[in-house]
């Protein structure tokens, strides 16, 4: 698995770079904010449990 | 059984939380190979040198990119003539996830175009009609975030969404339309004469494929948040008014 990309191998590696990078973000983001939003709808949950 | 059940909320995030990780599983294996297939496994091209290796990543986001908004179109429709909350949270659920596929489209194509071309960026009608659209998802996630009621930002985006449209259809066809500027046509054709060659052709196929599953997982999971995050705002108005 040798990479030889010669005199473009900056335009290459920065458009894997920067598009994993989003990709990963994106992930991140939305992963971290479902975590959050489901705690938090738990706790609203919880708390107006004993009112119905 | 009719596809309308999963406009209920329980219903629908019972059955994508099935399903999701099985998905997300399969973009990841379906990327995995299709960028180390494309990257270490494919020649170069003899014109483009190393940077067709760009294409792997390029074309499926910018495919993306039109579907996202293409999905947000349906979902919008289904909002304004059935009243579905389902569909509309789904339309604000896949904008952020189709605007950093235009993103990357976007700087894919100028890092691309830079030693092709001899310039970053040019005012082609592909190029142009690609950062309009980009602009309208930027438009439509402050939309849904500038209104407070629910109802009222899903019917405002639906419209907008449906004049964005035109937009992604230009982003699209616009080489075709205009036939003028930098940007070729389509590099990905039913016609074997016009499409790329096949040793581009079957590792670009696993890409899309991986861009296609990731854009459903992580619309699956967005859409669950928001149907989540809107129920908890109903209980807490709930409890703020009794």
């Amino acid at each position: 698995m040798k990479l030889d990309l010669g005199k473009y191998a900056f335009e290459v590696l920065t458009s894997y770079g920067v598009s994993l990078g989003l990709i990963a973000l994106l992930v991140g983001v939305s992963v971290a904010r479902a975590r959050r939003v489901r705690a938090e709808l738990a706790k609203v949950e919880k708390r107006l449990k004993p009112h119905g | 059984m009719s596809i309308w059940e999963y406009a209920n909320p329980v219903k629908f995030i019972r059955t994508t939380d099935l399903v999701l990780p099985w998905i997300a599983a399969g973009a990841a294996i379906c990327l995995v190979t299709g960028l180390i297939w494309g990257v270490f496994f494919t020649p170069d091209d003899y014109r483009q040198g190393s940077t067709v290796k760009i294409f792997y990543i390029h074309v499926p986001a910018a495919m993306m990119a039109i579907n996202a908004w293409a999905m947000m179109l349906v979902a919008s429709l289904i909002w304004i003539i059935r009243r579905h909350h389902v569909s509309a949270l789904a339309a604000r659920a896949a904008a952020p996830v189709g605007a950093t596929f235009t993103v990357i489209a976007l700087a894919t194509g100028a890092l691309w175009g830079q030693p092709m071309w001899g310039t970053w960026w040019a005012w082609d009608p592909r190029l142009t009609s690609f950062l309009v659209l980009f602009l309208f998802y930027l438009g439509y996630m402050a939309l849904w975030s500038a209104i407070e009621n629910d109802d009222t930002a899903a019917d405002l985006t639906s419209i907008l969404c449906l004049v964005g449209s035109v937009f992604a259809i230009l982003s699209r066809y616009a080489v075709l339309f205009w036939n003028q500027g930098l940007h070729q046509g389509a590099s990905l054709s039913m016609d074997a004469a016009e499409n790329v060659a096949d040793v581009f052709w079957y590792p670009a196929l696993v890409c899309i494929a991986g861009f296609v599953l990731l854009f459903v997982a992580l619309v699956f999971l967005r859409t669950q948040t928001e149907i989540r995050a809107r129920r908890a705002r109903a209980l807490l108005a709930r409890e703020r008014q009794s």
